[in-house]
């Protein structure tokens, strides 16, 4: 007999690490080498904001333009390796089942909010907020702030470039697997956005696994 | 006996090459400009620069200064981060640049936006329409891959380790090396979020003028795009000039333009609001 939440675990090995990442909250964990990282959307169109550091030296990092310069295209689906701002490999997306995920909108800001949506939402809580806040513990800061990935948020593209962010595409229970290439330091932003369709205008858990070598 | 085997016939060496002149070098001062726009006195020019394949500058400009990047010869890429000069910690945010303007594409009237909610450049002139916000700055490996190498001290030097000296020589270091545009050389998204390069090369002489709305650190670099899909290392050289200009006053066209480009400026003013 299966429930959901083992359900949630098909097709990995050892389970190294299990938690769940409150809405609006941070998360960040060490994910060695042949490690898997899988993020399960709980209840669906959460967006899991996502930057990696490579364990090694942390300014070498996640960089949107390399992966995108690499696949020649803006979106990440499976097979997509993510890549390093020097070109290196950091992780490969092994599996996911939502059709594509972004990696052109950024995370949001208290600073971009009061563009976005005007001043009075400087004081709601945000993405970069909750980078700063994790890697402030490993002294990373502000600078160690680069474009993101958002899984499980959705940012079409049209034919006169008109873009933005719209509602999502992912559902209550899927996941992303992201198969390390390097030992890396993911960090998690679940987003607490509530101004955009990001989240479905409700902020929900996401569930973190990481599993051993297969 | 060598002429250069005592200081003094080493200084005489030296100095005789001190007035050499070439395509690619700056111009100082920058009054004695080659190029300067109609109505701008050559006291107000405070720069010119001309980048050859590979080349690399950085320059502080103030708030009002005009900066222009013309691609002399139709097959420049001018790769380019931004900084605020007075808290570098504040920089050109790509996503940012493209989320809360609702489009993808530069065009004349866009910003280039900070990660703090600011306006650092405005976009006032551009005859070229084709540049690139996605693709980013060629690495040491994909140099490497295309030409044989990538580094700093060859032949083919790559956009990302430009820009990694010249920050370094404002006390910055690698991790400062931000997501970057590429002027000049586009990329266009298709329905399926392909990247279709716009690479040309394209007729000489198109150019681009943008206007510092917060004191900046500009970097720029000259290589080739990374998705250039040429064997050899080809890139045209890139004129940068700068010039003195009025701070954006409160009824400019692209001040108002948008709600949230208005936003974006109000947070410049209230930033120099002190």
């Amino acid at each position: 007999m299966s429930t959901p939440a083992v359900a949630a675990l098909a097709g990995l090995a050892t389970i190294l690490l299990d938690e769940v990442v409150p809405p609006r909250a941070p998360w960040s964990h060490l994910v060695r080498k042949g490690e898997t990282l899988r993020i399960i959307d709980l209840e669906g169109n959460q967006s899991a904001d996502f930057l990696m550091y490579a364990a090694a030296d942390d300014a070498e990092r996640y960089s949107a333009q390399d992966t995108i310069a690499a696949q020649r295209n803006v979106y990440l689906r499976s097979g997509s390796m993510l890549y390093s701002n020097e070109g290196n490999p950091m992780a490969l997306l092994t599996g996911t089942d939502v059709a594509y995920h972004d990696t052109i909108g950024g995370a949001c800001s208290c600073e971009s909010n009061t563009l976005r949506y005007g001043f009075h939402t400087l004081a709601h809580h945000a993405c970069v907020e909750n980078f700063l806040e994790a890697n402030l513990r490993y002294g990373r800061g502000k600078r160690d702030m680069v474009s993101n990935i958002n899984w499980f948020m959705n940012v079409p593209v049209e034919a006169d470039g008109a873009l933005g962010i719209v509602d999502g595409i992912s559902a209550p229970g899927l996941h992303v697997d992201l198969l390390a290439q390097m030992d890396l330091v993911a960090v998690v932003s679940n987003c607490p956005q509530i101004n955009n369709p990001c989240n479905a205008f409700n902020p929900t858990a996401l569930r973190m696994v990481i599993a051993g070598r297969s | 006996m060598s002429t250069t085997a005592d200081p003094k016939g080493a200084q005489a060496h030296a100095r005789a090459m001190g007035n050499t002149r070439i395509e690619t070098m700056p111009t100082l001062p920058a009054s004695a400009a080659a190029t300067r726009p109609d109505g701008v006195s050559a006291q107000s020019m405070l720069w010119e620069t001309t980048l050859g394949a590979g080349g690399y500058a950085a320059k502080e400009l103030r708030r009002g200064a005009r900066l222009r990047l013309t691609d002399l010869y139709g097959d420049a890429c001018a790769s380019m981060l931004i900084f605020n000069a007075e808290r570098p910690v504040e920089r050109l945010n790509v996503a940012d640049t493209i989320k809360i303007q609702w489009n993808a594409y530069l065009a004349p009237g866009k910003l280039l936006l900070s990660d703090m909610g600011r306006v650092l450049m405005s976009l006032i002139e551009d005859e070229a329409g084709t540049h690139d916000l996605f693709c980013g700055a060629s690495t040491a490996r994909s140099n490497a891959e295309r030409y044989g190498d990538g580094d700093n001290w060859g032949r083919h030097p790559n956009a990302r380790d430009r820009f990694a000296l010249a920050v370094s020589k404002f006390g910055l270091g690698r991790k400062d090396v931000h997501p970057c545009i590429n002027w000049f050389k586009g990329v266009r998204i298709a329905a399926d979020g392909a990247t279709q390069l716009q690479s040309g090369p394209f007729a000489g002489g198109r150019g681009l003028t943008l206007r510092a709305e917060m004191d900046l650190i500009v970097v720029l670099a000259n290589c080739p795009h990374r998705l250039d899909p040429r064997a050899d290392y080809t890139v045209t050289p890139l004129r940068a000039s700068a010039w003195r200009g009025a701070p954006t006053p409160i009824d400019d066209p692209i001040r108002t333009a948008t709600p949230e480009g208005l936003r974006a400026y109000l947070n410049v003013e209230d930033y120099f609001s002190r």
